[in-house]
């Protein structure tokens, strides 16, 4: 009786597709009389819920305009999102050198798209180049301070631009050192598996905001005077080393499932442990728990919210100041729906480009 | 304990010295003494927990043991690792359960040491192992994965990834008792065949036909021990002791 890891991951087709609608209607929402109760409730629910909503969200909604004195229609007032939009998306970064992120954000983008297609070439080489040499063309282009490029302070950084900077380095940072912890907490020398062990439960049981704080106001009583690394930096460490220690408890999960007879089988072949590892288990593990890996990678992506509390302004933070501008008081529905809006839009993608990546790695089963 | 074990000719292919293995206080392996030479097939049967499994896995140090030494092919199992890598490169292994890589192909399954360990170059690699699928008789599965494949074809791909590796010996640990009746003869005919070659096999099996067969040696062990040691037409028509007499008597039925 041995399990097999690809068993796992399931996905039954629906074989409803082959009913007519009618008969599927029957099947799925009406087929007993409980069944047919909550399907009308449900409907029932919806009636009084979504009409309004659209009704005040985009028919009576003003969407032109630069003042609140634009917004009559008695709807949402997007105007305020739409004057505002520049300091949501790049915080106080001046108008003018914002070409910088977007085409910061593009050579990103064009990274990572043939990372994530499965059939490209040269996968690795784009990997290292996106972990290793991005990260400081990035830097360069946002920071500047050559080719004539103006400085702007990291401090000037906010809004979107550095909700993204922080889960993407938070999230490229955590799985390989999170993977590493895992490792180390499964290693037969005890000296590194009480290390690991420390770590991850010294760091899992503090909460994000502690440690953020401590970061901001700890981290540099202990730096020797005069120098003092940049807040941004600073947030960007508590983040990873606090999400390395969750990643750490995914990953072991994973090492878990896997049968001791892979080891065996890699070490009678005569591969050695971080070929074993590399080769063998950790492909398997980590696609065992790439929902565990993506929720995490989502729960930090909303956390980044809380460098707040350091004086960071990401989206929200951003979306939230613009709340006690005088000028555009009372609109913080509109702010918070538009701040919602965006996180869901980069989590959902996540979490659909997971489902579509667990498919793709799915190596088929007997039955 | 039995002396006729042949007279010893060159260096034994694995040559096994007073080995003693204890988990906690229970005693698995006493005193073994076991010498297999180049070319020989030794089938070790036995009841279920007296160390059979135990024994052949410390042959490659899948085990580690407390007392003795073991020399394969004239290579001492120590601590050193790099001897222990060594070793691991010449002897192959067949497990009960397959344990084949399912994130990877059968064909990804050959050549994946090869090219790791032996350095291979992938279409070297890939050539040798289109070749031994041949020979267990399924070249034409090499780009499916394991999940898709049944039992006896699974058992059948991990001997080809045994034998990708080039091993001078093959450790089989009961190949065929994870396999339905109907798939036991195609792997026991690829294991005569590879016997029949000239291949050195040691093998833990109930399938007594098989040790008729193909045996130089059968091997009973019961408690840790190794009973009786004889010639396959010996230790079937006349065994010494009254235990490997029970235990034929047991399964042959
Ligand atoms: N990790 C372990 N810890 C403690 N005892 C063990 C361990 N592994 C095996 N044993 C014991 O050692 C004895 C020998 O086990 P082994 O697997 O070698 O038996 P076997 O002859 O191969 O049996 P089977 O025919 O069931 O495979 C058994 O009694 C078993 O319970
Ligand atoms: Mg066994």
């Amino acid at each position: 009786m041995s399990t097999k890891p690809g068993y796992l991951s399931t996905n039954t087709p629906s074989f409803h597709f082959y009913l007519a609608p009618l008969a599927w209607i029957r099947t799925n929402l009406f087929s007993g009389p409980v069944d047919s109760l909550l399907t009308l409730l449900a409907l029932y629910l919806l009636w009084i819920g979504i009409p309004p909503f659209i009704q005040w969200a985009i028919m009576d909604a003003d969407w032109v305009g630069n003042s609140r004195d634009q917004c009559i229609g008695g709807g949402a007032c997007w105007v305020f999102v739409r004057v505002r939009l520049d300091q949501f998306l790049y915080g106080a970064y001046p108008t003018d050198q914002q070409w910088r992120v977007n085409l910061g954000l593009l050579l990103f983008v064009l990274l990572l798209v043939p990372i994530m297609l499965r059939q490209v070439p040269y996968k690795g080489v784009l990997a290292a180049f996106l972990i290793v040499v991005y990260p400081v063309i990035a830097y360069a282009l946002f920071y500047g301070g050559w080719l004539g490029l103006p400085v702007v302070e990291t401090h000037q950084w906010g809004g979107l631009m550095l909700t993204l900077i922080l889960a993407v380095v938070g999230i490229v940072l955590s799985l390989p050192f999170g993977t590493l912890l895992a490792l180390g907490r499964r290693s037969d020398l005890p000296v590194i598996r009480a290390a690991c062990v420390t770590y991850i439960e010294l760091w899992r049981g503090v909460p994000l905001i502690t440690v953020l704080f401590m970061a901001s106001v700890m981290l540099p009583l202990f730096f020797p005077e005069g120098f003092n690394p940049d807040k941004l930096l600073r947030a960007m460490i508590g983040i990873v080393l606090f999400q390395s220690a969750y990643m750490a408890e995914v990953v072991r999960g994973g090492l878990q499932a896997i049968p001791k007879g892979q080891y065996e089988a890699a070490k009678a072949l005569g591969l050695g442990y971080w070929q074993t590892m590399g080769l063998v288990i950790l492909p398997q593990a980590l696609k065992l728990v790439i929902p565990g890996i993506v929720n995490t990678f989502i729960a930090l992506f909303k956390d980044t919210t809380l460098v707040l509390i350091i004086g960071l302004f990401d989206l929200l933070g951003k979306v939230q100041q613009a709340f006690n501008d005088p000028e555009w008081l009372g609109y913080s529905t509109e702010g918070y729906l538009f701040a919602g809006f965006i996180f869901w839009a980069f989590c959902f993608s996540m979490s659909r480009y997971s489902q579509a990546l667990e498919r793709s790695l799915h190596t088929g089963h007997k039955h | 304990m039995t002396n006729e074990d042949p007279a010893p000719t060159g260096t034994p292919m694995v040559d096994i010295r007073g080995l003693n293995k204890w988990y906690g206080e229970f005693q698995v392996l006493k005193d073994i003494d076991l010498r297999v030479e180049k070319g020989q097939r030794i089938v070790i049967c036995g009841p279920s927990g007296s160390g059979k499994s135990t024994l052949i896995r410390c042959i490659n140090r899948l085990e580690t043991y407390q007392q003795g030494r073991i020399v394969v092919d004239g290579i001492e199992l120590s601590e050193n690792l790099r001897n222990l890598e060594q070793v691991r490169r010449e002897v192959g292994m067949v497990f009960q359960h397959f344990n084949l890589f399912s994130h990877l192909t059968v064909l990804e399954n050959c050549t994946l040491a090869p090219i790791w360990v032996r350095r291979q170059s992938r279409a070297q690699a890939e050539r040798t192992a289109l070749d031994y699928l041949e020979r267990v008789r399924i070249p034409e599965q090499a780009d499916k994965y394991p999940g898709q494949l049944s039992g006896g074809q699974q058992q059948r791909v991990a001997i080809a990834r045994s034998l990708c590796m080039n091993p001078r010996i093959l450790l089989f640990d009961e190949p065929t008792s994870a396999l339905d009746p109907e798939m036991i003869k195609e792997v026991l005919d690829v294991m005569i065949e590879l016997a029949e070659e000239g291949m050195t096999m040691l093998c833990v099996t109930h399938e007594m036909g098989f040790a008729r067969t193909v045996a130089d040696r059968v091997i009973f062990m019961d408690a840790g021990c190794i009973v009786e040691s004889a010639e396959p037409d010996t230790f079937f028509s006349n065994p010494r002791h009254a235990r490997t007499r029970e235990f034929l008597g047991q399964i042959l039925g």
